[in-house]
Order: structure tokens, then sequence, then C-alpha cells
């Protein structure tokens, strides 16, 4: 009895702790981004939303986000099923790798392929050759993107497939089924929930993602500049309506991410459930 | 071996070993076509490795795999005319029970009509009727079971293969399902190897057992001759449930056996009797102390100390009971004796067929 009255105690004060938290950290700062950028009224605010360049930023961050998506979501197939279905050596070199964005900060991301690519490369000769820019522009900004994202994806499926096993892929291979087919009708529908959620995870990181993207882009307004940058460009100029205007659709686009990310948590658990019960 | 040119399936003096343990070595048998065989071993005996080197999932590194005829070392899986059960089924959870069958027709892109036709048919043999559109979770294990075998029977297979078929499913029902499965093999009358630990399992479902322990076969035969006519020191040990006596020499009716023998004794050969009831060969009865008395519903089982050895021997119920810590007749009929690594031979006890003249 005692030590369910002290729990009782506890569990309130623990709630109230993480409530005072929350609002602090979270919810005050998203409200004031919201009251900052119809402050100055609905015209200003779509004023500075339809502005020609806060519309490139915006479109030059939804091209950037959906190309990095798909090159990740190939490759985090590949890398996955790689990792979980062979035994090679330097596998664990390899899988150890995949986590190395998660672990090194994104601005020296930047550097690397400002490095690499750059004019002091030895690349660069090459490159500029076959009229190919990387730094300064686009190209540079997906690469960035992808960097920093990449991890997001696998992390998702390789436990996922881990747990499977290869039963059912050895079966069907055995009845004659080719390795598309297996992927398609055994693989896919099996890791299908944890697929859509790293791309929704991968998604909200590259619409975020400033550090990497900040160093390789040259902040080219109109060209090369992605939402965080323009915001920050605003920002910096004192401009902060133009800013949290800005911001404010951002924070819309990741709440609806967020909201799609609970629908497929609960989706996935629930199948999760018909097929393991 | 005779008549090898008439086995379906032919192991050629297989060799595997992964990293450092040797799987199988120089594995060599033959199996006639129409044959339901048991591969029985305990666990990491290789017999599993065996199954899966037929079957293409594992490549033999020397030695030739022959199925009908033709020597398979190189053939594909897909292409050897297979149908595998696996150990736990490995049904493809997100399809039906009607995709799960059909799925080897498919992939062989065979006609929908034919597909269909065939799945029903299979259906209709394994008793599934009404469960088609269910997934494998809502199933039952026996049900599962079913799925599977029919699932593997589906693309017309010669040669049928399963990997421990009855591990997955609860006690009671196994029972049911070995003689389900038997028929139903019967029935389909295909070739038949399947893989267990459970010597009960083989001996029930077998027509020809092969015994195998650490990667070489020890024994191959019926189940009747394995039984009763164990070949080696390790089926001998294997087979019901022995004990070992290494002072056999010391016991009534063996005294003229080496002093350095072995021997095993199961519970079946021994007869324990109080000492107020008439022994059938009182001359040759050992003196026991019961250790234990276990209640095994049908049977009572007696764990009984003599010379040394814990004997464990059954009585029947209706027999007068027997109470732990009291003093016995304990008479042994028959034992297996060898020597290590030699061919174990068959012991009667010297007294049989002396002294019961006296009794009948």
């Amino acid at each position: 009895m005692e030590i369910r009255k002290n729990s009782g105690v506890l569990k309130w004060a623990l709630i109230g702790i993480s409530a005072v938290f929350l609002t602090v950290m979270l919810i005050l700062p998203l409200i004031y981004v919201m009251y900052t950028a119809f402050e100055e009224g609905i015209g200003v605010f779509l004023a500075a939303v339809t502005d020609e360049y806060a519309l490139k930023a915006i479109g030059l961050t939804v091209r950037v986000t959906v190309l990095t998506v798909i090159i990740n979501t190939v490759f985090g197939i590949f890398a996955s099923w790689c990792i979980t279905r062979f035994s090679f050596p330097g596998k664990k070199v390899i899988s150890a790798l995949i986590d190395l964005p998660l672990t090194v900060s994104p601005i020296i991301a930047g550097l690397i392929y400002v490095l690499t690519f750059g004019r002091q490369s030895i690349l660069y000769p090459y490159l500029q050759g076959a009229g190919i820019k990387i730094i300064f522009a686009v190209p540079g900004i997906v690469l960035a993107t992808i960097f920093v994202t990449f991890p997001f994806i696998s992390r998702e499926i390789i436990p996922v497939l881990n747990a499977q096993g290869t039963d059912e892929e050895e079966a069907a291979a055995l009845m004659g089924a080719g390795g598309f087919t297996i992927f398609r009708r055994i693989t896919l529908p099996h890791i299908k929930w944890a697929l859509l959620y790293g791309i929704v995870l991968c998604t909200a990181r590259a619409m975020g993602e400033f550090g990497a993207v900040s160093v390789l882009s040259g902040h080219l307004r109109g060209k090369t500049n992605t939402m965080p940058l323009y915001i920050e460009l605003l920002y910096q100029g004192y401009d902060f309506t133009g800013a949290f205007a800005v911001s404010a659709i951002l924070v819309l686009m990741a709440v609806v991410i967020l909201v799609l990310r609970s629908v497929l948590e609960y989706k996935g658990a629930k199948s999760g459930e018909q097929a393991h019960k | 071996m005779a008549g090898e040119t008439e086995n379906y399936v032919e192991l050629r003096h297989i060799n595997k070993t992964f990293k450092n343990y040797k799987a199988s070595d120089d594995i060599h048998f033959g199996i006639e076509k129409g044959k339901l065989v048991g591969l029985l071993g305990p666990s990491g005996s290789g017999k599993t490795t065996i199954l899966r080197m037929i079957a293409g999932l594992e490549t033999a590194d020397s030695g030739d795999i022959v199925i009908d005829g033709r020597v398979v070392n190189d053939v594909a899986a897909s292409k050897r005319g297979i149908g595998f059960v696996f150990q736990n089924y490995a049904l493809f959870r997100y399809m039906t029970v009607y995709d799960n069958i059909a799925f080897g027709l498919t992939v062989n892109k065979c006609k929908k009509s034919d597909i269909k036709k065939r799945v029903e048919e299979l259906i209709e043999l394994v008793d599934l009727k009404g469960l088609e559109r269910r997934y494998p979770s809502q199933l039952s294990g026996g049900q599962r079971q079913r799925v599977a075998f029919a699932r593997a029977l589906a693309p017309n297979p010669e040669l049928l293969l399963l990997d421990e078929p009855f591990a997955a499913i609860d006690a009671k029902v196994r029972q049911e399902l070995r003689s389900w499965l038997r028929e139903m093999i019967t029935r389909v009358g295909i070739t038949s190897i399947f893989v267990t630990h459970d010597q009960d399992e083989a001996i029930e479902v077998a027509d020809e057992i092969i015994i195998t322990n650490r990667g070489r076969i020890e024994q191959i035969g019926s189940p009747g001759d394995i039984y009763s006519a164990p070949k080696t020191a390790f089926v001998a040990e294997f087979m019901g449930s022995p004990t070992r006596i290494s002072n056999i020499s010391e016991f009534k009716g063996y005294e003229q056996l080496d002093r350095t023998i072995h021997a095993v004794v199961r519970p079946e050969n021994v007869s324990v009797t109080k000492k107020t009831e008439k022994s059938r060969y009182p001359a040759s009865v050992e003196h026991g102390i019961v250790e234990r008395v276990l209640f095994r519903g049908r049977e009572l089982e007696l764990a009984v100390r003599v010379h040394g050895v814990l004997l464990t021997a059954n009585r029947r119920l209706e027999e007068a009971r027997i109470a732990e810590g009291e003093a016995v007749d304990v008479f042994i009929y028959r034992v297996y004796a060898f020597h290590e690594n030699e061919e174990v031979q068959i012991v009667d006890n010297a007294n049989v067929g002396t002294e019961n003249l006296f009794y009948i």
C-alpha cells in the first residue's frame, strides 16, 4: 500500500516534469514561430512565402528531398539485403560504416565533399572536363543530404529482415522462384511498414538538413538555397516575419510527416501482430 | 548394399565440413523408389545436413548425389524435382493457404485453370476445405503442417524431404499426425526422406531407418532390425532407453563374458519381483534395492540398484506395489554387449531355457 501511494506521487511528479520540459522546449517555441509568422497579418505572411526566392527555396527543398529519398530507399534496401542475407569478409565494417553519418557532424560531411569534389581534388579536372558541377550546385546539395540521411532506411529494415530469417525465402527459391519474385512476394510484404517508416524519417531529416548543405550550397539565392538556408538568410537580414513565415511552412511539413509516422507505426504494429500471432 | 543401381536416391562418399566441424564423413547409402526413410540421430549428428545436400540447399565438399540415375551435384535446387517441408514449415505468412499451395505452380508459369484444379485437389487431399482464405497465423500447428505438406507436393515432385516434420507440434497432436503423414505418403506413393531425433517417431513412421552419429552412418535397416539387432555401440546405447553396465560379468547368467566388455540393458529386458513373489528363475536372480518408483501412467518405472548399477525396469500397475527402499529380486533376460569400436553381440541370460523347465 505504502509503495503504491509513493509511486502515485512519483508518477505525477514525473509526468509534471515531462510536461513542463516539453512545454518550454517544444510547445512554446512552436507557438512563438506561428505567432511571429502571423504577427503582421496574413497578408504579410502570404507575401513572405510567395516571394520569388521563397518559392524557389521550397521547390528546391522538395526536389532534393524526393531525389534523396528515392536514392536512399534503393541503397537502403540493397545494403540491408546484403548485410542480412550474405556473409562476406568486411561485413561488420560495412554495417558500422552505414551508421557513420549518425555520429559525424553534418558540417564535416559537407567539408568531406568539398575536399573530394572541389578545386583541390584530383577528381576536379575530370569533373570539369565532363561539365559536371558538384560544389556550390544542386548535385552537391543532394549528395550532402544523401550522406546525412542514408542510415535511416537500412537501420529500420535490418532488424526486421533479421527477425524474419531466411526460411521463407529458401522455400520460395526451392520452388523455383527468382530473386525478384522472392523480393516482391516474400520479403517486401514483410518489410513494408518498416520501409515506409524509414522513408518518413528520411524525408523529415532531408527536408530540415542545414549543416552539410550549408557548406556545399554556396548560398546562391534562387539557385542553391534550400528552405533552411533561406530561413537563415532572412533571419540574418533582420527579416523576422519572413524567416518565421517560411519556418512555419517547414514546421507544417514536419507536422504532416509526424502524423504519417504515427499512422504507419500503428498500422505496422497491427500487421505485425497479425503475422506473428 | 546390394542392387545399388535400382536406388532412386543415392549418396556416394559424401563429405562436408563446416569450418572445423565435420558434418558428413564419407556418407554412402541408397534409397529405393517409393520408400519412406527416416534419418535418425542426436542433434548435431549431421542428419539435417544430409537432407539439405540432397535438396541442393548445401553443397557437398566431395562425393556425388544421384537422383533417378542423374548426378545432381550441379543441378539447381529448384530443378531437382524435390518437395521440401521445412522444420518450422516456413509458410509464407503474408499469403493465404491457397496462395501458399499455389506458389510453386505460379512461379513456374502454369496455366491459371491448371493451378486452380491442382490446389483444390490438394486442399481436398489434406482436408483443409474452407480454410483457403486463411493466413498461416490463423491456423493450428497441425493445419500448418498440412499446408506445408500440400505446398511441397503441389508441383508433383518425385522426392519429398521433410526436416523434423513434427518438432513444431504439441505432443498430443503429434501422435495423430504421425499416422496421418504415414498414410498420406503411402497414398501419394512418393519416395520420402524425413529427419528426426525422436526414435519413437522414426520407428513408427519409417520403412527404413538410417542412424547417423558425428557425421557418419552407424546403421541402416528396418525399424525392427535396428531396434532388436543394433550393430554398433552407438546404436545399442541410442535405441530404447538403456542403462550402461561396465561390470556385466559380475551378473548371474553373464559370468561367461569377458571382464572388459561393456553392456547395455533395456528396461523391457529387466524383470523385478518382490521377495515374496515367485521368480521364474530363482537361481539366477540378483538382489537389488529399489531407489525410486515413478508413476508413468500405464506402468510404473522402477530404478533398482544392483551391483552398484542403477537399472531401470517397468512393472505393470496391477502387480503388487513395490515401495522405495524395498529389497527385490532382479532378473536380466538380455543385454547388448560390445567392446569399444566392435560389433555388438546380443547376449541372452545363460540360465534362460535351463531353469524354466521346472516352472512351466
